[in-house]
């Protein structure tokens, strides 16, 4: 099929805009990834290799970069199931005809969503301060003992997980709410009738209604909390015990704190194959669900 | 992505020609040449780049034909900055350069080399300058930078705490270290003095470990520095000795963020000792309360038989090659590095001069926090000069936080620093068989 030039006209700004800013990039990320590109080579070309696969090898042989991916996978693991939970729980909630004053409690819940990262990790990390946090003076009251929030390898990324989920829950709680307002009410009236209880309705009506729309939030969620960066990033700088490294702090630290380019476009491709299998695999789980 | 980075490069070289054509006709257009004014571009960084606006109009009083402009960069995105404005080319004409950088940028072959400048100075002599530190500047034989100012570690005391256990001076070896942080400890347990821990050491800090480590006879790597010697007797006797700290309840396993306020802290007593820099001096000063000032000192780094060596921190003012104007560049140095801007400059920011000379005056000599610091400069002892140096005692911390949490044996965190760091410096000898590296 052959396109009117007049097609061709509207199309091609867009198309060499994405080339520009896409597919030269992505192109010289894969490019960059088979050599070594680093410091010494950006004094001279001439110190430039191509290494073919080796960055990739190495990475695997790096239990750093293992731990990386360990501790990104129990992020992801554990803070897409909470997030989305929770998100469902408060658009149910706000759904709910006996809520009152809908529209502070939407703002209020959304409200962590569009504030700055950096001013919440101040808060957030005096709430979590093991001596003087306002968390660990409350466990004291109902008689449990400090916990060493974020300088304790094995409480540093449940801290995390919990910032991150409670930072991003009220994104999917709108999108959610959407899609419950969008539900008509006479399934619900034809189930009362039937005589279904609430946890019924909820199993039988709610939740086959909302696949669709929990498919899309349960991706965009995977594919964003894959990309954990920032909450390290400003919480812990990774510590403690590189327990909050994530494969993106990982990449953020080989390129832009040691200029090792090579090995980091390798990294950021390995994590795009990632994402791209988990994105997959949970399309074709769904669509056979729904 | 980097290899676009070149593509400024070209552009811009041409653009400066097309500039410069638009500048002759300009000029041949409006009368008075103003040709002969030369603009410094200058970045300065932190605090420094606060006040040094205030010691900028008397050099440009004494040097009428040169204007000074300066830029301020934040430390934390300095280095990402310097290397991007390295690929763009548009880099300043002199800039302030954290000595660890130095290699680095050595590296890049963007420094110009000062030896013929110094030798033709009347302003900055070699012999004046603390010995470690002009050290620091020395990479492959030659001067790159001009010490600005200095920072090495040494130990911050509370002379009341340790008088409550029975310490009446600050430990000069690590013998009497251990008696006192024991003391200390004991103290504690009887009730005697309040002092939480003996030692604050936070685990993300690399320097005390390295001041440590820098003591011992043998060098940290080998082989003209393309392989690591952590596995070596001296590297291990640090290591062994930091770990003691922790494994003998001294020290508290923490990091810095979990110590939310080090001064407070400092004051309330949860320590007695702290390892740390000159600008600490003017902190505790400035935030402790009153009654507490004539309760701590500062104290040389103890060695493993005798005051010790320490790092040799600080920062360099170096000219890029890209300067158009080196020998206005250098004429701000020289300015900069005068004894007595110096010490203007040290009352403005706290910042210690790098110059015996300056010591000299009575505002530093009559100091007795600072007298400490100027003990410590003469044994301050540069770490390699290598750009791979800085990702090194990263992973040096990274290895010692596992020794102290107790995941790793101190051999076997040798061994594990070794092969890490030798495939780190894969690229170095590679580099060095070519007859390539620096």
């Amino acid at each position: 099929m052959r396109l009117p030039s007049a097609a061709w006209a509207f199309v091609v700004p867009a198309l060499l805009v994405i080339c520009l800013f896409f597919l030269v990039p992505v192109a010289v990320a894969v490019a960059l990834s088979a050599t070594d590109f680093d410091i010494y080579a950006l004094a001279d070309l001439d110190n430039l290799r191509f290494v073919g696969f080796d960055n990739y090898t190495h990475l695997v042989q790096q239990p750093l970069f293992w731990q990386a991916l360990g501790n990104t996978l129990y992020f992801v693991a554990v803070g897409v199931p909470l997030s989305i939970a929770l998100s469902l729980g408060a658009a149910l909630l706000l759904h709910s005809p006996l809520a009152r004053f809908k529209p502070f409690f939407r703002t209020a819940l959304f409200a962590p969503v569009v504030t700055s990262l950096v001013a919440v990790a101040v808060v957030w990390r005096y709430l979590f301060h093991t001596r003087y946090g306002m968390v660990n003076h409350a466990l004291d009251q109902a008689g449990i003992g400090p916990i060493d929030w974020l300088g304790d390898p094995q409480w540093a990324m449940p801290t995390i997980i919990l910032l991150a989920v409670w930072k991003n829950f009220g994104y999917n709680m709108i999108i959610l709410l959407a899609g419950l307002q969008a539900i008509p009410e006479d399934l619900y009236e034809a189930a009362r009738i039937d005589g279904a209880s609430w946890y019924r309705q909820l199993l039988h009506v709610t939740l086959p209604m909302l696949a669709p729309v929990l498919t899309l939030v349960g991706i965009l969620t995977t594919a964003g909390y894959f990309q954990l960066f920032a909450e390290p990033y400003v919480m812990t700088q990774g510590g403690p015990l590189r327990s909050t490294v994530s494969v993106l702090y990982f990449m953020y630290e080989e390129g832009f704190k040691w200029w090792n380019f090579g090995a980091a476009s390798a990294v950021a491709l390995m994590l795009f194959g990632l994402i791209f299998a988990v994105t997959w695999l949970l399309m074709r789980f769904t669509r056979r669900w729904a | 992505m980097p290899p676009l980075l070149f593509v400024p490069r070209i552009a811009s070289t041409l653009a400066r020609r097309l500039a410069g054509a638009l500048l002759v006709v300009l000029l041949s257009a409006c009368a008075p040449s103003p040709s002969d004014q030369q603009t410094l571009r200058f970045w300065v960084m932190g605090r420094e780049g606060q006040v040094i606006a205030q010691l900028i109009p008397e050099f440009e009083r004494a040097n009428p034909g040169i204007r000074v402009r300066v830029q301020q960069v934040p430390w934390t995105s300095a280095h990402e900055k310097l290397l991007t404005a390295f690929a763009g080319d548009s880099l300043p004409d002199l800039c302030q350069l954290g000595n660890t950088w130095l290699p680095e940028f050595v590296a890049l072959n963007a420094l110009t080399p000062l030896d013929p400048r110094v030798a033709a100075s009347r302003t900055v002599a070699a012999a004046d300058y603390f010995p470690g530190i002009w050290d620091t500047n020395v990479v492959n034989g030659q001067l790159y930078g001009v010490p600005w100012y200095v920072d090495t570690r040494l130990l911050f005391y509370r002379s009341d705490l340790l008088a409550a256990a029975g310490i009446d001076a600050p430990p000069r070896s690590w013998a009497e270290w251990e008696r006192a942080m024991a003391a200390l400890k004991h103290a504690k347990e009887n009730g005697k003095g309040s002092a939480g821990y003996a030692m604050l050491l936070p685990l993300n800090e690399f320097e005390p470990l390295l001041a440590l480590a820098l003591q011992q006879e043998q060098p940290l790597l080998r082989d003209r520095e393309s392989r690591g010697a952590f596995a070596g007797p001296g590297f291990r006797r640090a290591l062994d000795f930091y770990s003691s700290i922790f494994r003998n309840g001294w020290a508290p396993a923490m990091g810095g963020g979990e110590i939310s306020n080090v001064w407070t802290e400092f004051g309330r007593g949860l320590f007695a000792f702290y390892i740390s820099g000159p600008w600490n001096i003017e902190e505790f000063r400035r935030r402790l309360p009153p009654e507490r000032q004539g309760d701590w000192m500062t104290a040389p780094l103890p060695g493993p038989d005798g005051p010790g060596a320490s790092t040799a921190g600080g920062a360099s003012l170096v000219v890029f090659r890209s300067s158009r104007h080196p020998e206005a560049a250098w004429r701000l140095v020289e300015y900069l590095s005068d004894p007595a801007v110096q010490l203007r400059f040290h009352e403005l920011t706290g910042n210690l001069p790098p110059r015996r000379s300056a010591w000299r005056d009575e505002r530093l000599a009559g100091d007795p926090h600072a007298r400490a610091f100027r003990d410590q400069l003469e044994r301050a002892r540069p770490a390699p000069k290598i750009p791979e140096w800085e990702r090194i005692v990263n992973e040096m911390q990274l290895i010692a936080e596992q020794v102290v949490r107790g995941r790793m044996d101190v051999d076997e965190a040798g061994r594990e620093l070794d092969r890490r760091i030798d495939a780190m410096l894969e690229k170095r000898r590679w580099l060095l068989a070519r007859g390539g590296a620096s």
